[in-house]
């Protein structure tokens, strides 16, 4: 019975002691440190000092946006938040990608459709300058795509071959 | 009267080169030899001219001669007088004179070389450069004269002008502000005049492109007579670009060499092309074949050195509206268009002519190849450009700017990087016309098992990150195929020749010098991309406060601050050291000293890192913050970047191995 009681005090102590210094926890800041603030920072580009992003940029206003989102980290901000509360402050240019919206889709999509437009035109005209390996029929149905001069070299070729 | 003068001998220049354009013209047109051969005594004079206009430059920054603005803007009396000197290119105006003067010493060399077998080249050779020099000596002479001086109104207003206006004084500074001083660094003051040489050698490839075109000569001349400048242009184009690498790294302290800043790619894209051209040009040359494509390369690659130097001077970055309400921006477009234009529709009347002549037989053949590389360079190049310009596209639409940062730039680039390094361990080994699955599997397994073995290393090393392993394979690969072809033409002709090894390989070299300089260079090539993959891969960082005998951990690393010092320099500059020790593992390896200088005359600090750097790796500490009274307590900030040496590394291999090539080969073989 003693034992049982002990048990129990000892439980209840812990209990109380944790929940205190739980409280304690409560009432101060979450712990954020240069390399958090700077994880954020790499993400931001302040509208004066152009393309320096803002954890490596000297000046004192890029010094002033640090400390804020320092305070906003203590205060238990997500990167996005602090992400989106920039950009409704000073305009989506301190994000260092265009958000994906609007005229912006632009940035994603033409890039890389003139690259694939490019590959197509480059196997296009893979494929029709290789005719010649394929028989005479074959070559006279892409005849569209090469021209009379075309076609001639293509026969010389082959009597060339056959000689 | 220096200022008249020069100024005197820079009318006289443009006056000069607008009439070799026409008296070129005008000898066409009369089929007169006279008229063409006054045009080209025309061409040689503007040099010795424009070295009088940048002697008199010299003159006035030397001697302090601060009424004028572009010497109080570069220089001051503390600056010491090998910076004097280069602060010729250290401004606007004098850059714009600078690359001038450059243009007008290759137009001068193009001249002086033998024309015997190329005499309808000449007149529109001269036409082409001598445009492009109008342009820029217009520039200078209306929008950017750097022999503009101070003058104080009756109004008390200070203007700057070349002619005093009406009842004004000149002005009579007694000193200068001095030059930026970030571009006090020897990487700077090597760095532009490297790119200039590769801009403006890109000018003579173009105007022997133009001059094939109009005259409708349009077999491979031009080819052969340009490749070599093609080569030393972009042998200084590189040079340029990593100068400014370097000094990125040394001076702008933020632990890297490239940020894809637009003034970086503004240089790059000339850069991506013209190498793009380097290699089809080759395709022309032992095909005769894609014709009409190294055209558009050429004139795409010179209105890029165009469009490279008027995205540095005309403001257009800072803003739309900026460029608009800049003098030179408006001029600099029109330029790049009204040349654009006049070279594709002089490509499209000569469009029939420059129809291939030979025919692709084998996808895997080594023009197939060069195609697809052709591909990926102009994707780059693609990518950069709208990096590049979108974001004056949507603040002309939207009124809102937009800002592309590195993690942009490296997702849309990185694959097709990947894919050149890819061709770079194929290509060699395919054959041009003909070359299949099998010739190119047979020559293609022992390198491709090393870099299956390489990759295994890196497994070992426990690197784990995808995008690191497949770098390093694809390094592996074309490392392994560059030395594999070299191995077997050194063998062959140790064979075949009975030499020894070492005679064969400079033989081979020697007689073969732009397929095996191009080799080396791709050596380089591979080098850097370690130092590229190194950092992108593995660079960490770290920030903290420290008081004395604190440290910053960091790996295996730890940097621990000793003491800082805070002391004025003479020539005006205040610096703020910090004594850092490296060690690594409990091991002492070395002191380091961070530095923050600040220029009293120019109100600009400069952050200089500590650097600690082997082939293996770099420390990188900064001095980001510190108490001025207590100089208790300072912030660093450490990068560890892995390998990044090897890119300047593999530089001076690229720069060895575009010697070679560029060599020219003289040496005949003895018959056996």
């Amino acid at each position: 019975m003693a034992k049982k009681a002990f048990v129990f005090v000892l439980l209840a102590v812990t209990f109380f002691a944790n929940l205190q210094t739980a409280a304690v926890f409560a009432q101060e800041k979450t712990p954020v440190t240069d390399d958090d603030v700077n994880e954020v920072a790499r993400q931001l580009y302040c509208p004066v000092c152009e393309n320096i992003s803002l954890d490596v940029c000297p000046t004192q206003a890029c010094e002033q946006w640090r400390s804020l989102i320092r305070e906003k980290l203590e205060a238990g901000w997500t990167t996005e938040q602090i992400n989106s509360y920039f950009a409704t402050q000073y305009g989506d240019r301190v994000l260092a990608e265009p958000p994906k919206k609007g005229i912006n889709w632009l940035v994603y999509i033409l890039p890389p459709a003139m690259i694939i437009a490019g590959a197509v035109l480059l196997a296009r005209t893979i494929t029709r300058l290789r005719a010649p390996k394929k028989n005479i029929a074959s070559v006279s149905r892409t005849a569209d795509t090469s021209g009379d001069k075309y076609l001639t070299r293509v026969e010389e070729e082959l009597k060339k071959r056959k000689g | 009267m220096t200022v008249e003068l020069g100024f005197g001998v820079l009318v006289l220049t443009l006056i000069v080169t607008l009439y070799g354009v026409v008296a070129a013209i005008i000898g066409v047109s009369r089929k007169d030899q006279r008229w063409i051969d006054s045009a080209r005594y025309a061409s040689l004079l503007i040099f010795p001219l424009l070295t009088l206009v940048v002697i008199a430059i010299l003159y006035l920054i030397v001697t302090g001669h601060y009424e004028v603005a572009y010497v109080y803007s570069v220089s001051s009396n503390a600056t010491p007088l090998y910076l004097k000197l280069t602060a010729l290119w250290g401004g606007q105006a004098g850059s714009l004179i600078f690359w001038s003067w450059l243009m007008s010493a290759f137009t001068s060399a193009v001249m002086l070389r033998k024309w015997n077998r190329d005499r309808e080249f000449l007149p529109w050779v001269i036409v082409v450069t001598l445009v492009t020099l109008v342009f820029f000596l217009v520039m200078s002479i209306f929008f950017e004269n750097p022999f503009n001086r101070f003058w104080a109104t009756p109004m008390g207003d200070r203007i700057e002008a070349m002619f005093p206006p009406a009842g004004s004084d000149l002005l009579l500074p007694a000193d200068g502000r001095g030059l930026n001083p970030l571009l006090r660094h020897p990487g700077m003051i090597i760095h532009p005049p490297m790119l200039y040489l590769g801009f403006v050698s890109f000018v003579i490839p173009f105007a022997f492109a133009i001059a094939a075109l109009i005259t409708g000569r349009t077999d491979d001349r031009w080819i052969r007579i340009t490749r070599r400048w093609t080569l030393v242009a972009w042998l200084f184009l590189t040079i340029g670009l990593v100068l400014g690498m370097r000094w990125a790294y040394d001076v702008l302290g933020w632990g890297g060499y490239w940020g894809w800043d637009p003034v970086e790619i503004a240089a790059l894209m000339p850069w991506l092309t013209g190498t793009a051209l380097l290699h089809s040009v080759m395709i022309q040359e032992k095909r005769g074949m894609f014709k009409q494509w190294n055209m558009l390369l050429v004139i795409l690659t010179y209105d890029l050195v165009i469009y490279g130097t008027f995205l540095t001077r005309s403001g257009v970055l800072s803003s739309v509206h900026a460029f608009a309400q800049s003098a030179i921006g408006p001029l600099f477009f029109a330029f790049i268009s009204l040349t654009l234009i006049v070279s594709i529709w002089l490509l499209l009347l000569r469009w029939k002519s420059l129809r291939s002549e030979g025919q692709l037989q084998s996808l895997l053949s080594r023009e197939t190849l060069f195609l697809v590389n052709n591909l990926l360079f102009l994707g780059l190049f693609i990518e950069c450009f709208w990096g590049v310009n979108f974001p004056l596209l949507s603040e002309l639409v939207t009124g809102q700017k937009v800002t592309f940062g590195p993690a942009w730039y490296i997702r849309a680039t990185g694959p097709l990087w990947g894919g050149l390094l890819l061709l770079m361990g194929i290509a060699p080994l395919s054959a041009w016309q003909i070359s299949t699955y099998k010739t190119l599997g047979k020559a293609f397994w022992k390198p491709f098992i090393f870099s299956l073995l390489a990759v295994a290393a890196a497994l070992a090393l426990k690197v784990r990150e995808a995008g690191a392993l497949i770098g390093f394979w694809l390094v592996a690969l074309a490392f392994a195929v560059t030395l594999y072809e070299y191995w077997r033409g050194i063998r062959a002709r140790h064979n075949s020749t009975g030499e020894n090894w070492l005679k064969s390989i400079w033989h081979l070299t020697g007689k073969n010098r732009r397929r095996y300089g191009g080799y080396i260079i791709h050596l380089g090539v591979i080098l850097m991309a370690i130092g590229v993959i190194g950092i992108e891969a593995f660079q960490t960082q770290t920030q903290g406060a420290l008081t004395p005998g604190q440290s910053l951990e960091l790996g295996d690393y730890s940097v621990k601050y000793q003491s800082l010092a805070e002391w004025d320099t003479r020539d005006g500059k205040n610096i703020t050291r910090a004594v850092m020790e490296v060690s690594k593992n409990g091991r002492v390896l070395q002191e380091v000293y961070p530095r923050r200088d600040y220029y009293y005359d120019s109100q600009q600090p400069m952050t200089i890192p500590g650097l600690r750097s082997t082939m293996v790796d770099d420390i990188y500490v900064i001095l980001v913050d510190w108490e001025p009274i207590s100089s208790r307590q300072a912030t660093f900030k450490v990068f560890h970047n892995p390998l990044v040496n090897w890119l300047w590394v593999g530089t001076i291999v690229l720069i060895l191995g575009s010697i070679i090539a560029v060599w020219p080969s003289t040496e005949r073989e003895p018959a056996k």
